[in-house]
């Protein structure tokens, strides 16, 4: 069975959006130039229980910045799981990531333990951190995944480094480096763009655009008719993509990836994608309406899609509810642990500052 | 057990708010993501979704109460098979104490160390090295400019090491906009001796990625002056990572190029950054003055597994001094080294300024003082037991530095001595330093901005009680 890969290529649709929801959501397949083989029952399971888990990870994350267990800046990423999920399906062992603040889903997509994070949101030295980072400041060498920056646009370059790092070495794995609507006004994007194209590096640059910088939408902020094309001047491929459908952002992610590993130099993957909640806990989004945000819950929410896809392949509603039971267990020993692992000892003040021994 | 729903806090400093509306009823279904009521505080309106899902078996505080606490219950969330009867009658049972918010960890441990140890605050600023004999690296020596010193230093470090590699403006094909990388891209090729794009930005961000990766950039800028287009990616990225991962991305990386003032460039070419720099932990910053510092620290700031500054001076660069020949020799980060001795009153300087406190120590011994002048060599971190074991001895001390006094490297040191040798000093600390002026270009000018020999030992001989 084919399915419809729905990305497009920028140059070719200016500033187009995507197609209506029910087109996605269509039961039936469809044709097109770039066509993917459905994935086995087990894979698209796969991608449901991901995509929940971030969900639900987020939501709980919500609830605990309520209860005033979760400090300082809290970005949630419910709306927008797709984007991660679908594209860590289409990288394999070695290849990286990193990201801005909004990384809980990352962290989590790439295989980090909830229990870590979770533990390191509440400040506890159970966190990957070890509660020195918080939630926009976690990281894990032994899952590839590079932070969690806090700074608009600081990765950019970081992702960059870490693509002519793959190069140094005479691998072919790849950097994904993931970036936002906002970020893209920074200056030092574009400084990465350049040397990227310049030296070839594999790198994937992944905007999520979720239509809000913070409160300033994208026609407020950014020129020009499509992010995808924010690296035509410098020869960089791009494409819009649905960043709401995870099986469209594995499609697109595969063909950028193999550009990369094929020595091609640096890609940019347009995510359409859709952020529920505010841009913190404490944005209360007045800069869009309850209709646009419902709308998009509704009609074009990620794991309703896919779950409605999963039964139309043929797996039964109990299966799902099972791992809907599983991922619910696992968000809850996670805020469990990050509510019981302990503060840092008071000793943890003074370390990490600088390596000690050579 | 019915699950109690809490008053959410919407920021860190909320600590009560109004519930207006309910968006739900009693018997109601609710899902995970559900809006159920709208909570406002003086700064906004938010709304409360569900968590759970379940049947709303009981709403306690009814729509339009003001005030209520965070963490107070609001209501409750029957699951499958639990009924209204399952509700605890009392509103300040059990549910709200399990959900104590914060621990009481720190509260009930004594203060972080700053309180009982005052050296502490500058912990990981003074930490210095066991002593070396430096001597023995001295018995063969050949004459060399720091110039062609540091490049020594980097060929021998990117001859033993693979993960070492250069970066920046002109490096390769120009040979060094300095003419210090002279040679390297013919020795290692393009792929480890790379020219960069004028983007200070972006190749610092690039290479502070790499070392994430665990390769070990010297990123090269022409000068100091530059780098402040690429200060965040230094501070943020480089300096704070380590412990921001709680250990775990460490980053092994050089910055170096020429610092301070050159020579009737003005004011935004015309700076020391030493005080910048050193200010922030999660640094090093050295800044040699003889060549065979230069080539010493230049190798061990290489192998050095955190982020090093490494301030050059270009008007250093041509000045021939003494360096070892011997292969293995390398200087400990963090040492100053007595460069000349002296009773009567101490000097710190780094960089250029060692030169000129050096001719400022000959005049004063004209006139019959004794300076002792010690070069700092490293100034984050910061060898203070040598400065202190001086002023032990002279019982005045004057500091040198060609930048700023305002928040300068001769406040740190004074603030320090002060704190650990006050009653050694016989005299208020004198500090030498660049006029609190944008330098200017006129050469009267940027020569009166500049600090001279004159005014070092002038300052010298009032900690003297000399006229």
């Amino acid at each position: 069975m084919a399915r419809a890969a729905t990305t497009k290529s920028a140059s070719n649709n200016s500033g187009a959006t995507k197609k209506p929801a029910a087109k996605r959501t269509s039961r039936t397949a469809r044709s097109a130039t770039a066509t993917k083989a459905m994935p086995s029952k087990d894979e698209l399971i796969g991608y449901y229980r991901g995509m929940l888990v971030i969900r639900r990870f987020e939501e709980k994350a919500g609830q605990l910045y309520g209860m005033g267990l979760i400090g300082g800046f809290c970005h949630l990423y419910i709306g927008q799981e797709a984007v991660v999920v679908g594209m860590q399906a289409a990288i394999g062992e070695g290849d990286t990531v990193v990201t801005s603040y909004r990384d809980h889903g990352h962290m989590l997509a790439c295989g980090m333990e909830a229990r870590g994070v979770m533990a390191e949101l509440t400040g506890r030295i159970g966190g990957y951190s070890k509660g020195k980072g918080g939630s926009m400041h976690m990281f894990s060498r032994e899952k590839n995944f590079y932070g969690g920056h806090g700074i608009v646009g600081a990765q950019v370059p970081i992702g960059t480094g870490l693509g002519f790092n793959h190069r140094y070495r005479k691998t072919d794995r790849v950097s994904l480096t993931y970036l936002g609507d906002g970020a893209v006004n920074q200056g030092q994007v574009y400084e990465s763009f350049n040397m990227a194209a310049l030296w070839k590096l594999p790198v994937i640059f992944i905007i999520e655009n979720n239509k809000y910088a913070m409160g300033t939408s994208q026609h407020r902020a950014a020129a020009g008719p499509s992010l995808a094309q924010r690296g035509h001047a410098y020869g960089i491929p791009g494409e819009e993509v649905d960043g709401m459908d995870v099986l469209a952002v594995k499609a697109a992610g595969e063909k950028a990836v193999k550009h990369c590993r094929e020595g091609k130099g640096p890609f940019i993957l347009e995510m359409k994608t859709y952020r529920y909640r505010g841009h913190s806990m404490s944005d209360p989004a007045k800069y869009r309406t309850k209709e646009e945000v419902n709308k998009m819950r509704q009609e074009h929410d990620p794991i309703d899609t896919l779950r409605r896809l999963v039964l139309d392949q043929g797996v039964d509603e109990d299966t799902l509810k099972k791992v809907d039971r599983e991922v619910k267990d696992l968000i809850t020993d996670a805020a469990d642990f990050a509510q019981q692992s302990p503060e840092p000892d008071v000793e943890e003040l003074w370390t990490d500052v600088l390596v000690e021994a050579h | 057990m019915p699950t109690p729903i809490l008053m959410p806090a919407l920021s860190p400093t909320m600590t009560e708010g109004n519930l207006a509306k309910w968006m739900v009823k009693e018997g109601d279904t609710v899902s995970a993501g559900d809006v159920i009521a709208e909570i406002e505080t003086d700064k906004a309106t938010m709304e409360v979704e569900a968590v759970d899902e379940g049947t709303v078996g009981k709403i306690v505080v009814s729509e339009g109460s003001e005030g209520v606490q965070v963490n107070a219950v609001i209501a409750y969330l029957l699951e499958e098979g639990e009924s209204a009867g399952d509700i605890p009658s009392d509103r300040g049972d059990a549910p709200a104490a399990q959900v104590e918010p914060q621990p009481t960890a720190s509260a009930a441990s004594p203060a972080p160390a700053a309180s009982a140890d005052p050296g502490s605050p500058l912990a990981t600023a003074t930490k210095v090295p066991e002593d070396i004999d430096e001597d023995r690296f001295f018995k063969e020596t050949t004459r060399q400019t720091v110039r062609e010193a540091l490049r020594d230093a980097m060929a021998e470090e990117m001859r033993g090491d693979e993960e070492v590699f250069l970066m920046g403006e002109e490096v390769a094909e120009y040979q060094g906009a300095y003419k210090v990388t002279q040679g390297l891209l013919d020795e290692f090729g393009a792929d480890r001796v790379i020219d960069t794009p004028i983007t200070e930005h972006g190749f610092a961000g690039l290479a502070v990625g790499a070392a994430f990766g665990k390769l070990k950039p010297i990123v090269e800028f022409m000068t100091f002056n530059f780098a402040m287009q690429a200060i965040d990616q230094i501070i943020n990225s480089a300096a704070k990572t380590l412990y921001m991962s709680g250990g775990q991305m460490g980053c092994p990386i050089v910055f170096r190029g020429p610092n301070g003032a050159a020579a009737r460039v003005a004011a935004q070419h015309s700076q020391c950054y030493a005080s910048w720099y050193a200010h922030c932990p999660g640094l090093k910053v050295i800044a040699p003055w003889s060549a065979a510092d230069a080539k010493g620290l230049l190798k061990a700031a290489i192998r050095d597994p955190n982020p090093v500054i490494f301030l050059e001076n270009e008007v250093l660069y041509g000045q021939s001094f003494d360096v070892p020949t011997d292969p293995d020799f390398v200087l400990p980060i963090g040492k100053a080294k007595v460069v000349r001795a002296g009773k009567d009153v101490t000097i710190t300087a780094f960089s250029i300024m060692v030169g000129k406190a050096l001719e400022a120590a000959d005049k004063l011994a004209e006139e019959g003082i004794e300076a002792e002048v010690i070069d700092l060599r490293t100034i984050r971190p910061l060898d203070i037991q040598t400065i202190v074991r001086s002023v032990e001895k002279t019982n005045r001390l004057v500091t040198v530095e060609e930048g700023w006094a305002y928040s300068g490297i001769g406040s740190e040191i004074a603030s320090q001595v002060m704190e650990i040798a006050f009653d050694h000093l016989d005299a208020p600390v004198g500090r030498v330093a660049g006029a609190d002026v944008p330098m200017p270009y006129a050469a009267n000018l940027e020569k009166l901005a500049l600090p001279q020999v004159e005014n070092i030992a002038a300052a010298a001989k009032a900690a003297c009680y000399r006229a």
